[in-house]
């Protein structure tokens, strides 16, 4: 699967066959924040914890009302440490949490992260990726914290982050989130940008009983054999909720099945280990990609985009006149879509990878095809997203290099 | 009480036994008193959880058959008012040390106290970082020694009580391991209590504070803690100040103001009647 089916399904935005008249659809002129928290919401999210940031802060004032109104929690804490804690606690009472936060909050939640991925707890943290480091040009678009999400916590680990590029994706990917966060027990970061975030748009919000809502597995052996990390099969363990028949632990420190604290090497080894193959095993089911243009064609160029690029970056493939140049969206960011990447690429006589940071995609899209095609880059990182013409003129000079 | 005597055992994870502390640790202590409070309720060990942080005392949930959640250093708090905001329903206790609880997580220690969140804080004091090889904490008197204040400690120590207390806190109480009897009573109200509860517990450290400081040995330690603690509503405690290093123990505060979750339910009854009438 490479066209994005999990929740609900995505579309182009012209493509869709949703009518205006439409009894069970809601059309709704939306900011990418409140596409967000509407998804969460249509995705069962009944817990938010955060901290006000922008340009993340809608997301929580949206919150602040529409899930009291279905009966949630909504909680302001005192800081993004405690934010994710909450919601890490909350999860695992058996409500889907989720918070929401922009870089320096991104960096503070970290660690708490790393608490959700070891002790496999489902949660969804949204990053409305803002100018860095630091405070940097507050309040300004970047892309530059794909390789934070994957890479900002100490030790090994894996987690699953997607990243949407309209005001429609902003409000499926959000439920896509927390239906891959409840399947494979780990947290899921839902990646946007500035521009994302604060753009308007039309988005059409489906009648709640057509979106797919994916819930954990809970234990249905007797309590007294529940074992909280005991993989089934499929490599999830399935989660029981605090407060029911099940009596468990959830820890920080290195564990064994049952959740108690546990050295052995071996044990910890294997532990390691499943939180990759849980996901790397299931790739068809979290690796999403969407292709803007003809997959029969051979292209002069590829061009890889996510978040707020797509956009420019399809005007300026629609101008480059007499050559071929199609965009590949990556919508699943981590696990890297390695395949899907490699297989666009064949057909392809070089790539081009415009990213509003210094060339963290490229990097990867160098590592996938860098032996087999030239990859150009156009990394940027002024506080200000892409023209179409920039990316056009960037065009011009590789094909003007390739000859 | 019958029954009792063995009631507690309940809650205790005896696979997991024997622990890691030192000997002359307190931990064990107030281990027990915890376990004896929870006897003393009846509470069902599936409607409790137990949230620890980092350190020799947010190790105890290791011994535990409660539900627990073993977060990150100093947060525990934040994690216990992510289950009780979600589930009030559920009993919650929170175990963590000086360095955990009132130095890298002093933060969430205000904010839970001011909240007036239903979690019960059991916070074991030994005046430094046992785990990490002594050092100096926000509950180290001014001058002692630690492994990172060779010279003596230049900062003031927090009282923590009258910190928690000043923040907001239902039900603020101080206990010593020596004073076992009076520590089951205090955990066991505080946990009973409505709103944020807080008990500090008085312990020592012989392997680093004690032997630094040249207090003596464990039971030396113990019979400084008998010595030392003024129990509130005494006559000594009536006489006026207090000598140089000793402290209150007891009840030292108690108020009946709202708890969270009962404020947070008014809130959510009146968007639920909106959402209702909107939908």
């Amino acid at each position: 699967m490479n066209e994005p089916a999990n929740g609900s399904k995505i579309k182009d935005k012209n493509e869709s066959t949703v009518g205006r008249g439409s009894k069970e659809t809601r059309r709704l002129f939306l900011q990418g924040n409140e596409a967000i928290a509407e998804g969460a919401v249509a995705a069962g999210a009944r817990f938010y914890a955060g901290y006000p940031i922008t340009p993340s802060s809608e997301i929580a004032e949206v919150c602040s009302e529409k899930l009291l109104e279905a009966g949630g929690v909504y909680i302001q804490m005192e800081d993004e440490l405690g934010s994710i804690a909450a919601v890490i606690g909350a999860s695992l009472t058996g409500v889907k949490a989720f918070t929401a936060t922009s870089g320096p909050g991104f960096s503070l939640m970290q660690e708490n992260l790393g608490v959700a991925i070891l002790g496999e707890v489902p949660c969804v943290v949204v990053n409305v990726q803002r100018s860095g480091p630091s405070t940097g040009l507050a309040t300004r678009p970047a892309q530059a914290d794909v390789m934070q999400a994957r890479w900002g916590r100490h030790g090994d680990q894996h987690l699953i982050v997607l990243s949407p590029a309209t005001v429609q994706e902003c409000f499926e990917l959000t439920v896509t989130a927390f239906n891959l966060a409840e399947r494979f027990r780990v947290p899921v970061v839902l990646l946007a940008d500035e521009i994302v975030a604060h753009m308007r748009e039309n988005v059409a919000l489906p009648d709640p009983a057509q979106i797919k809502i994916v819930n954990r597995k809970k234990p249905t052996c007797p309590p007294e054999e529940y074992l909280p990390f005991k993989p089934d099969p499929d490599g999830v363990p399935p989660l029981a909720d605090f407060g029911s028949a099940y009596v468990f632990h959830v820890t920080s420190s290195m564990h064994g099945e049952r959740g108690y604290s546990q050295n052995d090497p071996a044990n910890a080894q294997a532990k390691i280990r499943r939180l990759f193959t849980k996901l790397e095993n299931h790739l068809d089911e979290i690796l999403l990609v969407k292709h803007h243009y003809n997959r029969e064609e051979e292209l002069d160029l590829l061009i890889v985009a996510f978040g707020c690029t797509v956009r420019p970056a399809r005007a300026a493939a629609l101008r480059a006149f007499g050559r071929k140049v199609g965009v590949l969206q990556l919508i699943t960011l981590w696990p890297f879509p390695d395949a899907l990447v490699a297989q666009a690429a064949a057909r392809a006589r070089a790539l081009l990878v415009p990213e509003l940071n210094m060339g963290q995609v490229g990097r990867e899209v160098e590592r996938v095809v860098g032996k087999a095609k030239p990859v150009f880059g156009l990394p940027k990182s002024n506080g200000e997203g892409f023209t179409p013409g920039e990316i056009s003129a960037r065009i011009e000079e590789v094909f003007a290099c390739l000859g | 009480m019958p029954g009792l005597k063995t009631a507690w055992k309940e809650y205790l994870e005896e696979s997991m036994l024997p622990h890691m502390w030192c000997p002359g640790c307190g931990n064990g202590i107030a281990l027990g008193a915890l376990t004896r409070a929870l006897a003393e309720l009846k509470l069902p060990r599936h409607k409790v959880v137990v949230v620890t942080g980092i350190g020799c005392w947010g190790k105890a949930d290791d011994y535990l058959s409660t539900n627990a959640l073993h977060g990150t250093h100093g947060r525990a708090l934040a994690f216990a008012t992510g289950v009780k905001a979600a589930r009030p329903e559920l009993t919650v206790v929170v175990l963590m040390g000086d360095g955990d609880g009132a130095t890298i997580g002093g933060n969430h220690l205000i904010h839970a106290a001011r909240r007036n969140i239903d979690l019960t804080a059991v916070v074991v004091n030994n005046y430094n970082y046992g785990m990490t090889g002594g050092q100096v904490s926000a509950t180290t008197p001014a001058g002692a020694i630690t492994s990172t204040t060779r010279y003596g400690n230049p900062e003031r120590d927090f009282d923590l009580c009258r910190l928690v207390e000043a923040a907001g806190a239902n039900y603020v109480a101080r206990g010593t391991v020596y004073h076992v009897p009076q520590l089951d009573r205090l955990i066991r109200d505080g946990i009973a209590k409505k709103g944020f509860s807080f008990i500090e517990v008085v312990s020592p450290c012989p392997t680093h504070f004690g032997r630094r400081n040249r207090l003596g040995p464990a039971v030396q330690m113990m019979k400084l803690l008998k010595e030392r603690a003024v129990h509130v509503g005494s006559a000594a405690a009536k006489g006026g100040e207090l000598p140089e290093g000793s402290f209150f123990i007891g009840k030292l505060a108690e108020r009946d103001d709202p708890d969270f979750n009962t404020s947070y339910e008014k809130m959510r009854k009146k968007a639920l009647a909106k959402g209702t009438e909107s939908s």
